[in-house]
């Protein structure tokens, strides 16, 4: 199976089951999506009245690149079978009940009443809690026990606002330390905050102790004052900001995020990105909010429309910048073409409900941290570990087979079938479609995959190597 | 030359080669073996 696009001035062919990336000229692109419903004959016949008035196009010219293409078929690296199918359950089954990740609900509570917010303003449709020191150590002792022969083992502290338990974090993550010795294992970090208790103190322990940090953000103060306010309904954009900046200047502007959400408000979410990169931030995300089509924030029709326009501006705009020697990153095009994931993660997805659970204040396990206070998802606790265990093998079973609309898709081994959590809330089960996600999912693939044609054109003329 | 192939992970070659230890989107994910 093969896609083809054009973006930007070039001309893109995927080859979805080798991962292989063809950046072809306008002949070529014809040729190729020609080839494997037309004969020999009707191809170069086409071709020739198509380009009738080009001198490079002859019958001995298409002859020779419909051998390059048949060429690049025997190798496997177009029109290749997708013979995965049988492996899809590996890893999951491979890995038996190992967890290697666990994202800590440390406070149940928050001190903004953004109304957006999918966690209900930090209480996830429950009451306001903070988890105790007994609690996460508990959740870390699981973890270790449970974590077989991984070597790196992930803890997300989140809340509602994580900051607003920062003693508790503080105690845990130095009781992980003393436990990576004697267990041989690398914990690594990452805290979201929404910036509001952000202090020296916080900004020294967070720079040495997370391998990442993401700062909630929604670019412009209009924007973002519009739903991130306190209980006072007080924006918040002019209390975070000078905080978020002297955290990421003392961490060297490196590991961490910018992480915006934009709705209905602002599809034209790029002008937020670029004001949250003049403010001096390199590394940004801004992602479309989840919500039901009657909440006013929600993205319409047009809107995604309006998105998907916007991202095309933005993998531009970063060509750009990129060549002014001013990059900036964008968390969705951050594609690594020749370092990515092997074919078994791709199958099997992210590991939501199986290798990584999310841990409630009171020690309750969920499949990830977009399913808690939904107590049919819930999976058991950090004392007597999952012991819903039908729950567990569902999600195990969910990758990118188990649904029939994948199938199809060339965009299937970049997104494993997409995010559980999201397709539950879109459809009412794991194994649904949220359509407009996989919409703009594929927009931003052919996005990064452009940029990468164009940053592999730009170095090949440089005569360096990307 | 009409067609430049870029250098991309063989996922058919990675089939042989699952070791889990990459961190927890999918697309965006280094292989860190």
């Amino acid at each position: 199976m093969i896609h083809q696009f054009q973006l930007n001035g070039y001309n893109i062919v995927m080859d979805t089951c080798s991962g292989a990336v063809h950046v072809v000229d306008e002949v070529a692109y014809d040729a190729i999506g020609m080839f494997e419903k037309c004969s020999e004959d009707e191809i170069v016949g086409a071709l020739l009245q198509k380009y009738h008035d080009r001198a490079d196009v002859t019958r001995e010219d298409l002859l020779a690149l419909l051998s390059d293409i048949q060429a690049l078929k025997d190798q496997g690296k177009l029109f290749s079978e997708d013979d995965y199918e049988e492996m899809a359950g590996a890893l999951k089954e491979r890995s038996g009940n190992i967890v290697k990740a666990l994202c800590l609900h440390v406070a149940h509570t928050c001190n903004l009443n953004c109304s957006y917010c999918f966690a209900s303003q930090g209480k996830y449709h429950g009451e306001r809690a903070l988890m105790s020191f007994e609690v996460g150590k508990q959740a870390l002792d699981f973890l270790i026990a449970n974590s077989g022969s991984r070597r790196n083992l992930e803890v997300d502290f989140f809340g509602g606002e994580p900051l607003m338990n920062f003693d508790v974090v503080k105690r845990l993550v130095a009781y992980a330390r003393e436990r990576e010795k004697e267990c041989r294992k690398h914990f690594r970090f990452t805290l979201t905050t929404n910036g509001m208790l952000i202090d020296d103190d916080v900004i020294d322990f967070v720079n040495r102790e997370c391998d990442n940090v993401v700062l909630s953000l929604d670019g412009r103060k209009e924007i973002h004052d519009r739903l991130r306010v306190d209980y006072l309904g007080r924006g918040s954009y002019d209390v975070i900001v000078p905080k978020f900046k002297r955290l990421v200047e003392k961490r060297g502007g490196t590991r961490y995020y910018m992480r915006g959400t934009f709705t209905h408000a602002n599809p034209d979410f790029t002008r937020d990105l670029f004001h949250m990169a003049d403010l001096g931030f390199t590394e940004l995300s801004m992602e479309p909010v989840v919500a039901a089509m009657d909440d006013p924030a929600a993205l319409t029709k047009e809107d995604i429309e309006i998105v998907k326009g916007e991202y095309e501006k933005l993998a531009a705009e970063m060509l750009r910048r990129r060549r002014e020697g001013r990059p900036i990153t964008f968390y969705h095009y951050m594609l690594d073409l020749k370092a990515g994931p092997c074919i078994y993660k791709r199958l099997s997805g992210c590991g939501s409900g199986t290798e990584y659970m999310a841990v409630t204040p009171w020690g309750d396990l969920y499949p990830c941290h977009q399913f808690v206070g939904e107590e049919k998802w819930r999976m058991g606790d950090v004392w007597q570990g999952v012991t819903n265990t039908a729950l567990r093998e569902e999600f195990r079973a969910c990758n990118v087979y188990a649904r029939e609309e994948c199938r199809d898709c060339w965009a299937r081994l970049y997104c494993s079938g997409g995010c559980a959590a999201n397709a539950m809330h879109a459809t009412g089960s794991i194994r649904g479609v949220y359509k407009s996600g996989c919409e703009l999912f594929k927009k931003r693939i052919e996005c990064a995959v452009m940029m990468q044609a164009a940053i592999a054109e730009e170095t090949d003329a440089e005569g360096n190597t990307p | 030359d009409r067609i430049k192939t870029l250098e991309t992970r063989d996922l058919c070659e990675s089939a042989k080669k699952g070791c889990g230890e990459c961190q927890t989107g999918v697309a965006n994910q280094k292989c860190e073996n």
